[in-house]
């Protein structure tokens, strides 16, 4: 008998360690099939009697960084919370009941302060007469929170309370919730109770009926519990996919910091991939030198040989933003992006443009992207943009400094108000830079409409490409570092 | 992990208390890192800034399970035949000279080429054997009888190429060799691997080991270790030091001072035969924690206020235990 107690134990806490996986997955921690695997070989091992053990051991299980971990480890914590909200009802079911007491004391006096002695007391002398008759009805009244509290969680497991994924869904799973514990019973009993003539029957309806609207009102909170531990992951899902797909020039400020954040963790991405000196075989280019030395324990006969290598250059990058208008938020992007990639490249020069174009790095190296922006913007931005003029700064200005190892990314929407287009700038720089690539964030089919120069500038450019997202703006610097020599 | 092994550390506690007879002093984690990197067979990976004890782990650990520590390097460049195993060609090429004879002789009566071939075959597998193999740490590791402790240390500088090489070694306790086959471990060692971050490791290598971030210990942790590795420090002293050294954490300095710069203060104040600290003690010490310009002239900026803070959290808790 209690080897099957056992294995029933174990299933449950089984269940008990996937529903925290999914939990830390919806939070961000990166969890794997096999990290899974080990999370239960690691409970196994450990056993759940020492919670402080067991949150050690699965951090160090399924958590691979610092940031990791203390996600984990806030998941671990209310995840298990939820048990010791069990063991504690005490107090928030006063919390939660004390509200309803000042607006309507002869209610909500007994039914929250009625505590288990006096609720008791009552119920007993009850059972004679007509007494609450359901199951919850009579927890309610002698306010076995314990009770309810073990109810709800059967009753949310028996739901599937853990597939929660959106916050309209809270009504729908706490009534589902209520209706297992047995609610329609406690309704009809109080429907039944208030047709009575007996007036003790009337307050004993009273009372269920404030018991009722505090178990709902609890319920809601444990879904919305609930859902803030599982509902998570698709929430960010959703919300981040969007933001990728977002159009930068139509993002609402709130998303902002969000996309800050986005970007951040593209550019590491990039960063950690590209970040080392990488070098590339050049097959065929015997070094001699290293061959000998590879070769001494064979006589120096060259059975294995070692071809030169070539390193591949971090690329630099001068980056020509047009900061007017639309095209700003896109800039703010690049920029951003360009910046938080620092490392991963020689050297980045940034210049902004409207009418007049400057070198922005310095304001860019100093101040945060923010503040930069601002600064940027009411120095050059808001003025009627002139292509011509500003590509006749920048040779001035960044050319001398162009070589063939230099990527040209130029920002912009090339409408420069009929001025004129200084083309023969646009090839001196293409014929001068190892590759230029200009981003536009309008769509392809509107290039060339209006005022707008971008086909005249396209033949002088390597690449070419509406640029809308951060989607776009990071297979775009992917590609530059990738196919940089 | 030899049954001999296993029965050493019948719970975390024992782990705690074998590392500190090792006079290694861990925290909580850490204990628990490597009780079940014992129990599961999974390698720990170790990570945290410079000087925190990582690979003093790896030896506090060798010394309590009894086992010997083999010690892996790692840098850029690093192949397999330093790592795993070299052939000795000189030997093999000296034996082939002196049994020229021998085999000159053994094939005199082979009447034909096909038969002298089916000779040869007989007796070529010979230069291929462990004979002729020398083992690099990877390869004795998985050769010791008793096991043993692996140290890969600081696999973040090693190419990518030998991380993923690695992760054979790591899941499978198994090597292969081209020549020979796939050796397997006799007992599968206790493998900790260290990184200081330089670089991301690959998913499938973080996948494979457990993660033990080891950070800056807490005050009474940190006074728990002064006084295991430099026990000649009085506790007025010991509480200061820590409490200044605690504290200089929390300025902004370009490299922050480790547990091993705090064990080497307490060394250089013990020399200084210093009982207490002092403002004037500080500032000409204060270069055995600090090691950058820059941070150095912090340091010596803030040494005043730093020191009375310590003195004054140090002491009146020495004199409420008295």
């Amino acid at each position: 008998m209690s080897a099957t107690q056992n294995i029933a134990a174990s299933g449950q806490m089984n269940e008990v360690i996937l529903r925290l996986l999914r939990a830390a997955r919806g939070n961000g921690v990166r969890v794997s099939v096999a990290e899974a695997i080990d999370a239960f070989n690691t409970a196994a091992v450990i056993g759940y009697d020492d919670r402080q053990a067991l949150r050690d051991s699965l951090s160090l299980t399924i958590a691979k960084t610092a940031e990791e971990k203390a996600l984990f480890e806030h998941c671990f914590d209310l995840y298990f919370r939820r048990e010791a909200v069990a063991r504690q009802p005490q107090q928030s079911a006063d919390g939660e009941t004390s509200p309803d007491g000042q607006g309507t004391p002869s209610q909500g006096g007994p039914a929250a302060a009625g505590g288990v002695g006096g609720g008791d007391g009552q119920g007993g002398s009850m059972g004679s007469g007509t007494g609450a008759g359901s199951a919850l009805g009579k927890m309610l009244l002698s306010n076995d929170e314990v009770g309810l509290s073990a109810a709800m969680e059967t009753a949310a497991e028996d739901v599937g309370v853990a597939n929660i994924s959106l916050f309209t869904q809270t009504n729908m799973y706490a009534r589902r919730i209520l209706d297992r514990m047995g609610m329609r019973a406690l309704e009809e009993e109080i429907d039944r109770l208030r047709n009575s003539d007996n007036p003790e029957d009337a307050a004993l309806a009273e009372r269920l009926e404030a018991a009722r609207a505090g178990l709902g009102q609890r319920t809601r909170e444990f879904v919305e519990r609930q859902l803030a531990l599982f509902g998570a992951e698709t929430r960010r899902e959703i919300r981040e996919g969007a933001l990728r797909a977002a159009q930068l020039s139509s993002l609402d400020r709130r998303d902002f910091d969000r996309m800050h954040g986005l970007v951040r963790e593209m550019a590491k991405r990039i960063a950690s991939k590209y970040g080392r000196t990488r070098h590339r075989d050049r097959k065929g280019v015997l070094d001699i030198r290293r061959t000998l030395r590879r070769n001494m324990s064979f006589d120096a006969i060259p059975f294995r040989t070692v071809w030169k290598r070539e390193k591949i250059d971090k690329p630099k990058v001068m980056a020509i933003c047009d900061v007017s208008g639309s095209v700003a938020q896109v800039a703010r992007f690049l920029l951003l992006f360009l910046y938080t990639l620092t490392d991963t490249m020689r050297d980045i020069r940034s210049f902004a443009f409207s009418a007049d174009l400057i070198e922005v790095s310095d304001i860019l190296a100093r101040e945060d992207i923010e503040q930069s922006i601002v600064k940027i913007v009411e120095a050059v931005g808001f003025r009627s943009t002139n292509y011509g003029k500003s590509l006749e700064d920048f040779d001035a200005l960044g050319m001398p400094d162009l070589d063939r190892k230099t990527t040209v990314i130029i920002l912009g929407d090339a409408r420069g108000n009929r001025n004129e287009a200084r083309v023969d700038l646009m090839e001196k720089i293409f014929n001068r830079a190892n590759r230029v690539i200009w981003l536009n964030p309008e769509h392809r089919a509107s290039w060339g409409t209006g005022d707008s120069d971008m086909l005249r500038y396209l033949p002088f450019c390597h690449q070419a490409s509406t640029c809308g997202t951060v989607a776009h703006l990071e297979r775009i610097v992917h590609d530059m570092l990738r196919d940089s020599t | 992990m030899s049954e001999n092994t296993l029965t050493k550390v019948p719970d975390i506690a024992a782990v705690e208390s074998g590392l500190v007879s090792a006079g290694y002093i861990p925290n909580r984690q850490i204990a628990t890192a490597l009780f079940l990197a014992l129990r599961l067979q999974k390698p720990i990976l170790v990570e945290g800034p410079a000087g925190v004890g990582k690979t003093e782990l790896a030896k506090a650990a060798a010394q309590f399970l009894d086992l010997p520590l083999i010690r892996m390097q790692c840098y850029e460049g690093l192949d397999e035949s330093k790592a795993l195993y070299e052939w000795k060609y000189g030997k093999q090429l000296l034996y082939t000279q002196i049994l020229k004879d021998k085999l000159g002789e053994s094939f005199k009566d082979a009447e034909d080429l096909g038969a002298a071939m089916k000779k040869l075959n007989s007796v070529s597998d010979i230069f291929y054997s462990f004979d002729f193999l020398e083992p690099r740490p990877l390869l004795r590791a998985l050769q010791l009888n008793q096991g043993a402790v692996l140290l890969v240390d600081e696999i973040d500088k090693a190419d990518e190429e030998f991380e993923a090489f690695l992760l054979e070694i790591l899941s499978d306790y198994q090597v292969t060799i081209p020549e020979i086959g796939t050796v397997e471990a006799i007992v599968p060692p206790v493998v900790l691997l260290t990184s200081n971050n330089t670089r991301d490791l690959g998913d499938a290598m973080k996948r494979r080991c457990l993660h033990l971030h080891i950070g800056y210990p807490e005050q009474k942790l940190e006074e728990r270790i002064i006084d295991s590795r430099v026990p000649g420090v009085n506790e007025v002293l010991r509480k200061q030091l820590v409490s200044f050294v605690q504290q200089l954490r929390t300025i902004d300095l370009r490299k922050l001072p480790s547990v091993s710069e705090t064990i080497d203060w307490a060394r250089a104040l013990l020399l200084l035969h210093a009982n207490e600290l002092d403002v004037e003690t500080v500032q000409t010490t204060l270069n055995v924690l600090l090691k950058f310009e820059g941070d150095m002239q912090t340091g010596h900026k803030r040494a005043g206020e730093l020191t009375y803070k310590a003195v004054r959290e140090g002491t009146p808790a020495v004199q409420a235990a008295d």
